[in-house]
C-alpha cells in the first residue's frame, strides 16, 4: 500500500474535480442503545444541515451495538453500560461518554403528591427484594413524617427487556444494599427477586405503574420528565434528599473522577446536590483503524455536537457533559485512536 | 361439451389404427418447469424446517452441554449469575395455553352450533363475516385491550371475589392466591382465549356446514332434538376437523407473543402455582430479553425456543395419532 506521493496527489485532485459533491459527504454509521437514539439523531440532522456530512445510527440496544462493533459493521457503537478497561483492551477498544442521563423512581400512591415521597437506597432495596412489602412500613414512614403512607402492599415494577436503565438502577442497588448486591446482584438483566411484575420499555414499565395502585417502578429521567410522572426523593452519598432536576445529575458527572479511565458508573456519587442514580451513555470505537478516514468523520462528528449540541441535548432532557470531561475526551481521542501506521486520527 | 369432440374422434382413430391415442406434449418444457417449481417448493419448505431446527439447535449448543436436560425442570432465571432454567416460562406456556382452550372450546362450539343449526338465515353472514373480523385484528390490539381495560375489570370482578370466596379452600386457595391486579397467567389465559375462538368456531362451523342434510334430516325425522343431532350425527361426522381446528387453536396460543407480553407480567419467578401471579411464557421472554442477550444467556434463550418448537411438535403428533386412532375404531365399527 504504498503509493507515491504525486501520483496520490494527482489522483485525489483528479477525484476531487471529478467527485466533488461525492467527496463533500461523509457518511459514517453508528449502531447500539437505544437511550441516547434521539439525541443522536437530532445532532446528525443539524450536522447534516451544517456541513452536509450524514450519520446513520441504528437504534438496535446496547448489546447489538457491541457486537457490531467488534464485527467492525459499523464505524461506532454505542452503549449504556461502560465496559470495563480490561475488556476494552481485548477487544481493541475506547469508550467516551455523550451525554448523562439518570434513572428516577416513579410511583402511584394515593395521597402522596410528586415528590412528597422520601426514600433512601436501602429501603428502595428492600422494596424491591420484596423485604419491605407494605407503604406504611416503619422504614418508610420513618422517612415520612407527616405524610400519610396507606396500608397497602407495594407492587414493583422492573423492566422486562435487558437495558442500560436496569443496569445502572441495580448497580445503585448493589452499591448502597448488601444483601441486593449478594442475591440479586447488578446488570442490564437479573433474577428480580419479589413477585413484582415486568414491562417492556420505558412505556411499558410506566404504563403498570399508572395501571395498578400501590406501585413503584423506574424509568429515565427524561422518561418521567416529559410524562410527569409521580417520582420521589432519593438520599444521596452526602445524606441529604435531592430531586431528580438538570442540575443534580451534573452535580453527580461533576463528582465523578475522569482522568483515569472513562469507565464511569455515576451511582451513589459524592457531593450534596448529586441524584443517586445517574449513568452517562458512550460510544465504542476501535483503537486501531485500519479506515482512518471514517474514524475521523466520526470523530469530527462528536467534536461539532460537544461544540454546538448541548442545547439541543438540553430540550430532550438529557444532560450535556461538563466541560472539563469534554476537554479529557478530546484528549483520550488524541491519545488511543491511532490509523495502522501508529498515527493519531485527526478529530477536526 | 365441447372437448367430448375431439376427443370422441380421437378414440375413434385409435380404434381404426388399433392403438392408444398418444400423450399430446404440446409444452414439454412447461410441464418440466412447472415439476420442477412444484418439486423445489416442496423441498424449500423441508429445508427451510429444518434449516431452523438446525440453527436453534446449534444456537442452543452451549447452554444445553451447561445444563444438560435438567434445564427443563430447574426455573431459577438468573442472567447476572449466567444460571439458567426453563421451568418457569414452560410453565407459564402451558399453562396460558391450557386456560385459553378450557375457554375457547365450548364458546366456539357454541358459536358454530348456533351458526349452523339454529340461527335465522339473515344472522348467520353478519355473525359469521363478524367472527373472522375478530381473527383478523393484530395481537398487539388485543394485548393493549387487554392491559388497560379488560385487566381492570378482571381484577374487581373475577379476581377479588374469587379470593375472598375461595381463599382458604386448600388448592383452589392457592390456585387463587397472589396479588389480583389483573396482571398475570389468568388474564393471558383469557386474552388467548378471545384471540383463538376465531379460528377454532369457523373451523367448527365449516365443518358442521358440511354434514350431509339428508342424515340431519333423517335423525331429526326420527324426533331427535337439536342437541341429539349435534351430539350423535354432526359431531361423529366432523370430529377430524373438529380437532383439527382445535390443534389449529392450540397452535396459535402456543406460539402467540405480543398479546401475552402485555398481559403477563413478564415476571420469571416460580414460587407457587398461582394464577393470579405475573409469569412469562418462553415467546414473552424470547421478545424481552432477545435483543440485549448474549452469551449464554442468548443460548438458553435458543434453547427456550428449541423447547417451544418440540412442544408444538409433540401437540401436533398427538392430535395425529388421536385422528388415526378415531379413524381405525370407525373401521373396526361398520
Amino acid at each position: 500500500m504504498s503509493f507515491q506521493p504525486i501520483r496520490l496527489a494527482s489522483v485525489a485532485a483528479a477525484m476531487s474535480v471529478l467527485a466533488f459533491s461525492a467527496h463533500a459527504a461523509d457518511e459514517v454509521t453508528g449502531a447500539g442503545a437505544s437511550f441516547p437514539a434521539p439525541i443522536y439523531s437530532k445532532w446528525a440532522e443539524a450536522y447534516n444541515k451544517a456541513t452536509g456530512n450524514k450519520i446513520n445510527y441504528q437504534s438496535v440496544g446496547s448489546g447489538a451495538g457491541i457486537k457490531q462493533i467488534n464485527a467492525k459493521t459499523v464505524d461506532f457503537g454505542a452503549s449504556d453500560m461502560p465496559l470495563k478497561d480490561d475488556d476494552l483492551k481485548t477487544a481493541g477498544l475506547m469508550q467516551f461518554p455523550t451525554v448523562i442521563g439518570g434513572v428516577v423512581p416513579v410511583i402511584n400512591v394515593t395521597g402522596v403528591k410528586p415528590g412528597q415521597l422520601k426514600l433512601t437506597g436501602a429501603v428502595l432495596g428492600d422494596i424491591y427484594l420484596g423485604k419491605v412489602t407494605k407503604w406504611n412500613d416503619p422504614s418508610i414512614t420513618a422517612l415520612n413524617p407527616g405524610v400519610t403512607l396507606p396500608d397497602t402492599t407495594i407492587s414493583t415494577v422492573h423492566r422486562a427487556d435487558g437495558s442500560g436503565t436496569s443496569f445502572i438502577f441495580t448497580n445503585y442497588l448493589s452499591k448502597v444494599n448488601a444483601e441486593w448486591k449478594s442475591k440479586v446482584g447488578e446488570g442490564t438483566a437479573v433474577n428480580w427477586p419479589s413477585n413484582g411484575v415486568g414491562g417492556k420499555g420505558n412505556e411499558g414499565v410506566s404504563q403498570y405503574v399508572q395501571r395498578l395502585p400501590n406501585s413503584i417502578g423506574y424509568v429515565e429521567y427524561a422518561y418521567a420528565k416529559q410524562n410527569k410522572m409521580d417520582f420521589v426523593q432519593l438520599k444521596n452519598q452526602a445524606g441529604s434528599f435531592v430531586e431528580p432536576v438538570e442540575g443534580a445529575f451534573k452535580a453527580a458527572a461533576a463528582g465523578a473522577d475522569w482522568s483515569k479511565s472513562f469507565y464511569q458508573v455515576l451511582t451513589d456519587e459524592p457531593g450534596k446536590d448529586s441524584w443517586p442514580i445517574t449513568g452517562a451513555t458512550f460510544i465504542l470505537m476501535h483503537t486501531a483503524q485500519d479506515k482512518p478516514a471514517q474514524a475521523t468523520a466520526v470523530l469530527k462528528f462528536f467534536d461539532w455536537s460537544y461544540a454546538n449540541g448541548d442545547k439541543a441535548a438540553a430540550e430532550l432532557d438529557y444532560v450535556p457533559l461538563p466541560d472539563t470531561l469534554k476537554a479529557a475526551i478530546h484528549k483520550a481521542w488524541d491519545s488511543s485512536i491511532k490509523d495502522t501506521a501508529g498515527k493519531a486520527v485527526a478529530s477536526k | 361439451m365441447a372437448a367430448t369432440l375431439p376427443a370422441e374422434s380421437a378414440l375413434s382413430n385409435a380404434k381404426d389404427s388399433g392403438r392408444p391415442p398418444e400423450r399430446r406434449h404440446n409444452t414439454p418444457w412447461g410441464d418440466a418447469l412447472f415439476s420442477v417449481l412444484a418439486h423445489s417448493a416442496a423441498w424449500l419448505t423441508l429445508a427451510i424446517l429444518a434449516g431452523i431446527i438446525g440453527s436453534l439447535i446449534v444456537g442452543a449448543m452451549p447452554a444445553m452441554r451447561e445444563f444438560g436436560i435438567s434445564f427443563l425442570w430447574h426455573s431459577e432465571w438468573d442472567p447476572v449469575q449466567d444460571h439458567y432454567g426453563g421451568l418457569a416460562m414452560i410453565y407459564g406456556t402451558l399453562a396460558t395455553s391450557i386456560i385459553a382452550l378450557l375457554i375457547a372450546v365450548p364458546v366456539s362450539f357454541g358459536i358454530a352450533l348456533f351458526l349452523t343449526e339454529m340461527s335465522p338465515g339473515w344472522l348467520k353472514r353478519p355473525l359469521g363475516v363478524a367472527i373472522e373480523l375478530l381473527a383478523g385484528v393484530p395481537s398487539i390490539v388485543y394485548g393493549m385491550w387487554g392491559l388497560t381495560v379488560f385487566g381492570p375489570i378482571l381484577a374487581t370482578y373475577v379476581e377479588v371475589p374469587l379470593q375472598s370466596a375461595f381463599g382458604n379452600v386448600p388448592v383452589l386457595g392457592t390456585l387463587f392466591s397472589g396479588p389480583p391486579v389483573g396482571i398475570g397467567i389468568l388474564c393471558a389465559g383469557i386474552i388467548l382465549a378471545i384471540m383463538v375462538i376465531p379460528f377454532i368456531a369457523s373451523v367448527m362451523r365449516d365443518v358442521f356446514e358440511v354434514t350431509p342434510p339428508m342424515l340431519k334430516e333423517s335423525a331429526y325425522g326420527l324426533g331427535s332434538t337439536t342437541w341429539e343431532v349435534v351430539y350423535n350425527v354432526v359431531l361423529p361426522f366432523t370430529k377430524t376437523g373438529v380437532i383439527g381446528g382445535i390443534m389449529l387453536g392450540l397452535g396459535r396460543a402456543l406460539g402467540e407473543t405480543m398479546a401475552v407480553t402485555f398481559v403477563i407480567g413478564n415476571q420469571s419467578q416460580l414460587s407457587q402455582l398461582t394464577l393470579f401471579n405475573a409469569a412469562n411464557t418462553i415467546t414473552s421472554v424470547l421478545a424481552n430479553e432477545f435483543a440485549e442477550a448474549e452469551g449464554l444467556h442468548r443460548s438458553a434463550l435458543l434453547y427456550l425456543a428449541l423447547v417451544l418448537f418440540v412442544i408444538t411438535f409433540i401437540v401436533l403428533s398427538l392430535a395425529k395419532m388421536l385422528l388415526m386412532r378415531l379413524q381405525r375404531n370407525e373401521g373396526a365399527r361398520t
